[in-house]
């Protein structure tokens, strides 16, 4: 049976800043369907390696290859398009508008109505879709609600919701249950977990949480210093020696 | 909220603006008529500030939109409203529209004062080419007429006043459905979050060219409106201090809303009278202390103050039905 | 030939002009805030420094003094302004959206530019004194002072001094990491507040002492204040936000332009700034040695 093409594909991708070498000839390979965790220490290339894929940042060196179509140098707006969406270590939100309606905003963006100057942003299929959306992330209480009033793991939720919204065939999140409390961390997995499954998205987490790649993992993808020092199922490769030093220090 | 003081207020203000020829005296007519006509580039800044920008040269679009009737004036002898205002409206999109290509890459202070020099070169321009544009001594502007008909002289006035209540009115509704609209949302949003735009697979430049467009038609349409009331247009329509009063007034009126604009630009031309009497010499003065005074007071302006006395009154109100 | 000289000579005495008022600009470019009332506290430091010379001169004392008298002039508006702004008003809109900031010192150069008027009325004022006592020589049938040459030095040593206080000592490195870092400056026990009182002071005397160094040369007049503003902002957008190479390249550049206008086309003198700038923005919206910055996602 022909190997099933890439979802994600980079080719020595490279990128330093001044003296570091935030990426170092990275290559990766993501299948479609994969949940795929990223760990590692501060600064060994994680947010730095979603930044390229999305484009927020151009590589030294190197491809990034989306469904098999060429992404290197495309900005953000453009890579979006071709199905990828992407969530925030520090949330991203419309801060001066109310939850529905950033929900609002990024469907009109999926269907392409951005720059529409005449019907109006609450109209009636995308005030459903809306509501099922804020209603699978547990949000639809605080719809009405400025953004401002949702404690702080809801306005984690809503992030991840605004990239969903935009039915991505690939979902990169970048530490979806950092700020979230202890207790809530995995209720928040769980909803997402939940969701992305009903889906059927690729996904791509980056955490600092061992037991949330652990649990919800299928594969592990290891950075250290711009390099990827492991790759394969959390249990197998969180028990070597190397990464639990590279990446908890542990001696 | 305060839906139910809208609603009665919407009629009541429409039919004094209809009643105004008729019962008000002239002077006053006049501010009103002016004010309409300003309003609507207020409007153009207003909706550039909702996205967090600011343009020091919508003076342009104002230039542009009046020149439009000066020059059909002196050079074809035409003073039909229904033609020169929607071209003048047409012309100021036009020039938006080949400015913006450029504009909608700025923010912060280089989208402020580019827009600044693109409008003081305007000035120049209509300075220069005086033998073309009237230079210093300006242009003769008649007032309109309609449909080729001369109004009789009683009447001069009053058409020319509707004319640009209904032009303003008409405009109006379509700025209400621009803000309500997708793109509308993503103005604001952009003063937020550009990242959460460009990251929603949306072209922030997209956004702001598309605004600027709808900005230069709106400032076209003021100009032109101007032009028929005060009857003589000069270079400084294009000056950076004009640019300056369309964003004071529209601090002043407060631009989270169309109507603050509207009750800015009335405020502003009775400021400007009284100003006149009392301090005629420190007019920038004036208006940088109401400036200072708005954005570190009340930076929601006279729209705001109004909302919140309203807010306090039906709280009043439910407090007495509940008691 | 001759014209180039004198292009040339001109360009570099308007350059001087410009980069004198730039260092000020300089300085809110690193602090974040671009300040458009920095016209306003240029236009005080010529008019108050202007303003002493002629009482010097008045009073019959030496006109050596009224160097002197320029210069305090311009340190008393400095030192008076700078805190009085940025404590008072300033301040308040910190973290603001830019938008509001920049209505703020709009406000405040329209409330200074009218202020100048109501003090020292509308009849320009000037003292050539400090321009003439130094003696002329002239080029190609066009005479000129030695204190235009002196301008020019003078601008050459700020500049150097600039560059050594920001990037040389501590004082400098301080003010560019609570730009860069606010929160840890304040967690290593730096007094933010006070360090941004002190780089807007410093920036305001920049302001002032460029007024009052330019002022025997020209008469200055109401308006003044939003020109220079109007021409400083030229000059850094050219050259790039926050790059002092880029803003000696940009006076450099717009004191030509400016130059080449007035010996050609005079009546484009206004206007060839703003059409300079548009065209280097529309090659290189940063400016020549602006960077792009990204925010840290």
């Amino acid at each position: 049976m022909p190997e099933p093409s890439p979802i994600l594909q980079t080719i020595d991708l490279t990128k330093a800043f001044g003296m570091v070498q935030a990426a170092d000839a990275i290559n990766v390979h993501i299948t479609r369907g994969e949940r795929v965790g990223i760990v590692g220490a501060n600064g060994s290339g994680k947010t730095t390696f979603l930044n390229l894929i999305t484009g927020y940042l151009q590589p030294d060196h190197g491809r990034i290859l989306i469904m098999g179509k060429e992404s290197t140098g495309l900005p953000p707006r453009r890579v979006i398009k071709l199905g990828l969406a992407r969530s925030f270590q520090i949330p991203q939100l419309y801060i001066g508008l109310s939850v529905l309606e950033n929900v609002l905003l990024a469907l009109a963006a999926q269907a392409g109505k951005s720059t529409a100057c005449w019907r109006p942003l609450y109209r009636g299929q995308w005030l459903e879709h809306g509501a099922a959306v804020l209603e699978r992330f547990g949000l639809q209480a605080y719809a009405r609600r400025p953004v401002a009033e949702l404690p702080e793991g809801g306005r984690k939720l809503l992030d991840i919701a605004l990239s969903f919204a935009l039915q991505p065939q690939l979902l990169l999140m970048d530490e979806p249950t950092s700020g979230v409390s202890i207790e809530d961390k995995f209720q928040v997995m769980d909803t997402l977990v939940t969701v992305l499954q009903q889906s059927d998205i690729t996904t791509i987490f980056v955490e600092h949480d061992m037991d949330v790649v652990q649990r919800y993992g299928q594969r592990v993808l290891v950075f250290n210093d711009g390099k990827v020092i492991a790759d394969g199922p959390p249990a197998s490769v969180l028990a070597y020696p190397e990464v639990r030093k590279a990446v908890l220090g542990l001696e | 909220m305060a839906a139910r003081p809208w609603l009665l207020a919407v009629p009541i203000v429409a039919g004094l603006f209809v009643a105004a020829p008729f019962v008000a005296p002239s002077w006053i007519l006049f501010i009103l008529h002016l004010a309409l006509a300003k309003f609507l580039v207020v409007l153009a800044v207003a909706l550039f500030l909702r996205g967090g920008l600011v343009s020091f040269g919508h003076a342009l679009f104002y230039a542009v939109g009046a020149y439009t009737a000066g020059f059909a004036a002196k050079w074809f002898g035409v003073r039909e409203a229904l033609l020169l205002v929607p071209l003048a409206g047409l012309f100021g999109a036009a020039v938006a529209a080949v400015i913006g290509l450029f504009m909608a890459r700025y923010r912060g202070v280089f989208f402020a004062m580019l827009n600044l020099a693109v409008s003081m070169i305007l000035y120049a321009i209509l300075l220069k080419f005086y033998w073309l544009t009237g230079g210093t001594d300006g242009l003769r502007v008649q007032t309109p007429t309609l449909l080729g008909f001369v109004p009789p002289r009683d009447l001069i006035r009053m058409t020319s006043y509707y004319v640009a209540l209904v032009v303003a009115g008409v405009m109006t509704y379509v700025v209400y459905r621009f803000l309500a609209s997708p793109l509308g949302y993503y103005l604001k949003a952009l003063a937020d979050n550009e990242i959460r735009i460009e990251y929603s697979g949306e072209s922030v430049q997209r956004v702001i060219y598309a605004t600027y467009v709808l900005s230069g038609a709106l400032g076209g349409l003021g100009g032109v409106l101007a032009a028929f009331t005060v009857g003589h247009i000069v270079p400084e329509y294009a000056f950076w201090t004009q640019s300056g009063e369309f964003v004071f007034v529209a601090l002043l009126g407060g631009y989270g809303s169309v109507p603050g604009p509207l009750i800015g630009a009335i405020a502003f031309e009775f400021i400007r009278t009284y100003a006149n009497k009392y301090a005629p010499y420190a007019w920038q003065m004036t208006l940088g202390i109401i400036m200072l005074l708005i954005i570190l007071l009340q930076p929601g302006g006279l729209w705001a103050m109004y909302e919140s006395v309203v807010a306090r009154f039906s709280r009043r109100a439910e407090g007495v039905e509940r008691a | 030939m001759a014209l180039l000289t004198i292009v040339i000579l001109d360009g570099f005495v308007f350059a001087a002009v410009l980069f004198l008022s730039v260092g000020l600009t300089l300085i809110f470019g690193v602090l974040r805030i671009l300040n458009i009332s920095h016209g306003g506290i240029y236009a005080l430091g010529a008019y108050l420094g202007t303003y002493l010379a002629l009482k010097v001169l008045d009073l019959g004392l030496s006109p050596y003094l009224t160097y002197v008298m320029l210069l305090v002039g311009a340190v008393i508006i400095g030192v008076i302004t700078g805190p009085l702004l940025e404590r008072l008003f300033l301040r308040r809109v910190y973290g603001q959206a830019e938008a509001i900031q920049l209505l703020l010192t709009f406000s405040i150069l329209l409330i200074l530019d009218d202020l100048i008027k109501l003090i020292w009325g509308t009849a320009p004022l000037m003292v050539s004194t400090p321009s003439t006592l130094l003696g002329h020589v002239s080029f190609a049938g066009i005479t000129y002072t030695w204190y235009h040459f002196l301008l020019i030095g003078i601008s050459i040593v700020f500049g150097g001094a600039l560059v050594w206080l920001v990037r040389g000592t501590r004082f400098g490195k301080i003010v560019v990491s609570v730009i860069n870092d606010r929160e840890i400056s304040i967690a290593v026990g730096i007094n933010v507040n006070r360090i941004y009182t002190l780089a807007f002071t410093l920036g305001a005397l920049c302001a002032a002492l460029g007024g009052a160094a330019v002022a025997p040369t020209i008469a200055v007049a109401p308006g003044f204040a939003v020109e220079v503003g109007v021409q400083s902002f030229a000059v850094i957008a050219i050259g790039g936000m926050g790059s002092l190479e880029g803003a000696a390249l940009g006076a450099l550049l717009v004191g030509l332009v400016r130059a080449l206008a007035i010996h050609t086309f005079p009546e484009l003198e206004l206007v060839v700034i703003y059409v300079l700038m548009l065209i280097v923005l529309m090659v290189k919206p940063e400016g020549l040695f602006g960077e792009v910055e990204l925010r840290r996602i």
